[in-house]
């Protein structure tokens, strides 16, 4: 009846798991009760959980991600007091199933569940206001690839409490991922649980592919969209051109472990080698996924608190499109140790640090954005400058790893795992919390606090230094990852200080829920009244903060590339706005309960195949479709907004902006 | 005395060496103290790269620093230009650095992927000996088919003298490394990898497994001894007196266990690493007493043993 699924698989006996989950239900009870007790259900429902704005749909992305962020965390934390404590003699607190399980599950939640929904968070709020347009092109599906991401994680967080996770690193390289050697059901939850998330995560990348491509404000040509617009476009194609080989990947393992095939197994005909080669064909785009975004965002921050246009704009938007297609011809340089000849590993090699020219091209474009500008150390700015330094150093070490001689005595060691989190805290993070920080008043209306939030920047900064650097020390000293025990006494001083960083990376971590609280409780004092508190330069800052529901009463006309600088700087000179248009009432899509009714049954399906609990699995899927068979009979698709309730709300806006004029002066 | 203070010499030299490129990393074992030619090969294309890129790092975060700093907001000094937003010989200039720091760094890839192919025999003037690797759950068994022995979680090799190996894993994925001799490589089950390294100066090494391989992988550490060329005789000689590994002996050997106390084996089958690859298991007579033919499949074996 049950499947797998026995009271065997609530860890009742090992009392981390099992507080963990007591603590985290009671929260989850609490938070529930909270809302129920303030009746704010309706709210929840009508305006964020079936809502189709692109805006709406962004933050609830980003939500998902700080709180994964807050789950990845505590595994990382355990992880280093594992490490600082089960050195020599000592075995540790941790013992090694529930250890390897950490590290699998802080892998694929900070990568799958924190940095994906922050990105893709990111793109959802502030790509349809850069391109000047009221919605993407799929609304509907946008809430659907929410919520399915969304289940995703709710899979991976529930094999806390029930049955395990993967004990096999966060990319389930097989033989060890086969039935045979771990017949739990952790890599079962590991896979059906991403390819829930994933089906989400190629829906965002059409969705955006599509708007990108086919809906501009008018007059807004290729180039002169917003450099975040384009490094967004680029992770979009990305994602569409190696999510489905991680799918498929994923797929053939599932086969192999739910019936039998022999794709990765030792014996069969399996071959393992090809499970690495195609989980890196996905594995290397993802890195520039993520990375390519950031590097908008930080463009969009060098630009703006510069006072200037971005440098070598072009320059950018090639280097941006030459890192998406280089980036699919480096997958190898993951296993140089797997023993391909010197021709191969050397080409994979030479591409691999081809990559570094359009990267470090980007690096002093943004030196001379700054050049010549009036720069604002603002939060943001602090996040570019940290990023710039501490990039370059992950750069170094990346081109070392691709250089096959070096990564021979460098491979899967510390000083690898060094480098990912020298390019993911140092360029990821810290891009995500600079754009978290610098669109945050355009989404509700009020700046973050600004000391807090240079506070977190130290924080993070100081503690990736001292979390890390110790780590590539040890790397030269041999070390491999993942290890459950440090066999070496000599590491202790090294994995103390390591220890030190993770904690003042944790203190930025609370800082930043310090910093929402108390900016929320303060917000009186620093409202953004003007819609562009930053001095903007993109038409994101054309509209209010936060912007109406259409974005735009009326779309905007581009010419150039800076096209809100442009009709700012006029207004400014001329003292006047521009011409009051005719209003014209808009149609909006209309709410849909569709994508979380659809997360539901995916959820409950997913479940069920991971436990074997197969009538389950089939009614889950009988109601996924079900719901998307009703969907497609729907009637009502659009509501109109009047006219009137248009102008009322830009007539308020240009009074706002009318009254600026006399105070703001224009950049001579 | 006179060992120790050559011991003392050589680890002071080391350090001093190594701590103006990498002030942490003051350390006595790992990557930067190689004891053999492709580790110091390896060694020295690491320092030299690195030595390189900081040659455009540094003065590119000192700049970033000084543009930033310079171009503040308050300072009036600074000149406002607005409108600079291009300009084709800085264009020229940002793209020309990282190619030509590329193509520098490209050549020593392709000429360092060459000379140090982990396939690639190693020159010398004595033959190399030959040891088959195989990784279990979790330990290492190391197999002297020239010899007829066979080690668990020890290895024994005589100094000056090439070792050329062939590993595959009775297992899952792991990969072998001994961090102060270089090159790591992958054993992958039903396929055969090949590594040459090779020790200069004897001493006891730590080896590793550097590729996670279950729960018991912390333990899956080894030690390597290497000893002169007569003293690698002298103990493959008396290794013979120590049990046979069998195939009831190896069934044994391949069941889960983890921080396994190094063992010898006083005979193996010189076979053992080609069943293990071909994924068959080992006859039940020891093949010495019957013809090989019959042991010895008319087909090839069905596992991908032409990986280099």
């Amino acid at each position: 009846m049950f499947g797998r699924l026995t009271w065997d698989a609530i860890p009742f006996n090992q009392p981390i798991p099992l507080i963990t989950s007591i603590v985290v239900l009671l929260v989850i009870a609490a938070v529930i009760a909270w809302i129920t007790y303030n009746k704010w259900w309706p709210y929840l429902w009508n305006e964020w959980i079936t809502s189709t704005d692109h805006k709406r749909i962004g933050v609830m992305y980003i939500v998902l991600a700080l709180v994964m962020l807050v789950r990845g965390f505590a595994d990382a934390l355990m992880m280093r007091a594992q490490q600082t404590v089960a050195v020599g003699a000592s075995q540790g607190y941790l013992p090694p199933e529930h250890y390897d399980q950490i590290f699998s599950a802080h892998g694929t939640i900070m990568i799958f569940f924190m940095a994906m929904p922050f990105i893709i968070g990111l793109i959802n709020f502030v790509v349809p206001l850069q391109l000047g347009v009221r919605d993407v092109a799929f609304p509907t599906m946008n809430n659907v690839s929410f919520w399915l991401t969304a289940s995703g994680a709710l899979l991976v967080n529930l094999s806390l409490f029930i049955g395990e996770f993967a004990r096999t690193g966060w990319l389930a390289f097989p033989p060890l991922s086969e039935k045979q050697f771990s017949p739990g059901v952790g890599v079962d939850y590991y896979l059906v649980s991403l390819q829930i998330a994933g089906v989400g995560t190629v829906l965002t990348a059409m969705n955006f592919v599509t708007t990108i491509l086919k809906i501009r404000a008018p007059g807004m040509s290729y180039m002169r969209m917003p450099i975040f617009t384009w490094t967004a476009l680029a992770a979009s194609l990305l994602i569409l051109a190696a999510f489905p080989v991680l799918t498929a990947t994923y797929a053939e393992l599932m086969l192999d472990r739910y019936l039998g095939f022999h794709f990765f197994t030792n014996d069969g005909g399996g071959n393992s080698m090809l499970y690495m080669n195609l989980i890196w064909v996905w594995g290397h785009p993802e890195v520039y996924i993520l990375a390519l975004p950031a590097f908008g965002i930080y463009s969009e921050i060098a630009s703006t608190f510069s006072g200037k246009p971005l440098f070598g704009y072009r320059s950018m938007v090639f280097a941006t499109l030459g890192i998406c297609i280089i980036s699919f011809c480096v997958w190898l340089h993951h296993f140089f140790t797997m023993g391909a000849g010197a021709d191969v590993n050397a080409v994979f090699g030479i591409a691999s640090m081809i990559i570094a020219v359009p990267t470090g091209v980007k690096i002093f474009n943004w030196m001379f954005t700054m050049y010549g500008g009036r720069v604002r150390f603002t939060t943001p700015m602090y996040y570019l400058v940290g990023f710039m330094i501490t990039f370059v150093i992950g750069g170094l070490t990346g081109v070392l790893l691709a250089m096959p001689p070096v990564d021979f005595i460098v491979h899967n060691s510390l000083f690898l795992v060094a480098h990912f989190h020298n390019v993911i805290i140092g360029a990821v993070v810290f891009g995500v919390m600079a754009g978290y920080t610098y669109w945050f008043p355009k989404a509700f209306g009020f700046t973050l606090d600004e000391r807090l939030g240079k506070w977190i920047f130290w924080c993070w900064f100081i503690g990736f230094y001292l979390a890390w650097f110790p780590e590539y020390a040890l790397g030269f000293m041999g070390g491999t990852r993942r290890l459950q025990h440090i066999a070496d006494p000599s590491w202790q001083p090294y994995l103390d200080v390591a220890m030190v960083g993770a904690l003042i990376i944790f203190a930025g971590i609370v800082l930043t829920v310090v910093q929402l609280i108390y900016s929320i409780r303060t917000r009186e004092r620093r409202l953004d009244l003007t819609g562009d508190p930053w001095d903007g330069r993109t038409l994101e800052w054309l509209t209010l903060s936060p912007p109406p529901h259409f974005n735009f009463a009326v779309l905007p006309d581009v010419h150039g590339e800076e096209p809100y600088w442009t009709r700012k700087q006029t207004a400014l000179r001329e003292e006047q706005l521009i011409e009051e248009p005719d209003y014209e009432p808009i149609e909006m899509p209309v709410n849909t309960p569709t994508g979380i009714i659809v997360a539901f049954f995916a959820s409950i399906c997913g479940f069920a195949i991971i436990w074997y609990i197969w009538w389950l699995a089939i009614l889950g899927l009988i109601g996924a479709f079900a719901v998307f068979v009703w969907y497609a009979w729907r009637d009502e698709h659009e509501h109109i907004i009047p006219a009137d309730e248009v102008r009322r709300i830009e007539q308020e806006r240009r009074r706002i902006r009318t009254e600026l004029l006399g105070q703001w002066k224009p950049v001579s | 005395m006179n060992t120790r203070s050559r011991h003392w010499n050589f680890r002071t030299r080391r350090i001093i060496a190594a701590a103006p490129l990498l002030l942490l990393a003051a350390c006595n074992r790992g990557i930067l103290a190689p004891v053999g030619p492709v580790g110091s090969a390896e060694k020295m294309i690491l320092i030299n790269s690195t030595a390189i890129m900081l040659a455009i790092i540094i003065p590119t975060m000192i700049a970033t620093i000084g543009i930033a700093w310079w171009f503040r907001a308050g300072n009036k000094r600074a000149k406002y230009r607005p409108d600079f937003e291009y300009s084709g010989a800085i264009e020229l200039v940002v793209w020309a650095i990282p190619v030509m720091t590329v193509m520098l760094l490209g050549g020593i890839a392709w000429i360092g992927s060459h000379d140090l192919d982990p396939a690639k025999p190693l020159k010398s003037a004595n033959p190399p000996v030959h040891v088959d690797v195989v990784s279990l759950d979790w330990k290492w068994l190391f197999i002297y088919p020239d010899q007829g022995i066979a080690t668990v979680n020890q290895l024994v090799v005589p100094v000056g003298t090439p070792v050329s190996y062939r590993l595959t894993s009775g297992t899952v994925w792991n990969v072998f490394f001994i961090p102060q001799m270089g090159t790591m490589i992958y054993t992958m089950p039903r396929m055969a990898t090949r590594l040459n390294l090779q020790a200069d100066k004897p001493g006891v090494y730590e080896g590793i497994s550097a590729h996670f391989s279950g729960d018991g992988f912390p333990g899956m550490r080894f030690a390597v001894h290497a000893v002169s060329p007569a003293q690698f005789t002298a103990w493959a000689a008396s290794a013979h007196s120590g049990p046979a590994l069998d195939a009831q002996t190896f069934e044994q050997l391949q069941k889960p266990s983890s921080y396994v106390k190094p063992f010898t084996y006083g005979s193996a089958d010189p076979k053992l690493f080609d069943y293990v690859v071909a994924g068959r298991a080992l006859p039940p007579v020891s093949p010495k007493t019957t013809p090989p033919a019959q042991h010895v499949s008319p087909q090839p074996p069905a596992g991908h043993n032409n990986v280099r």
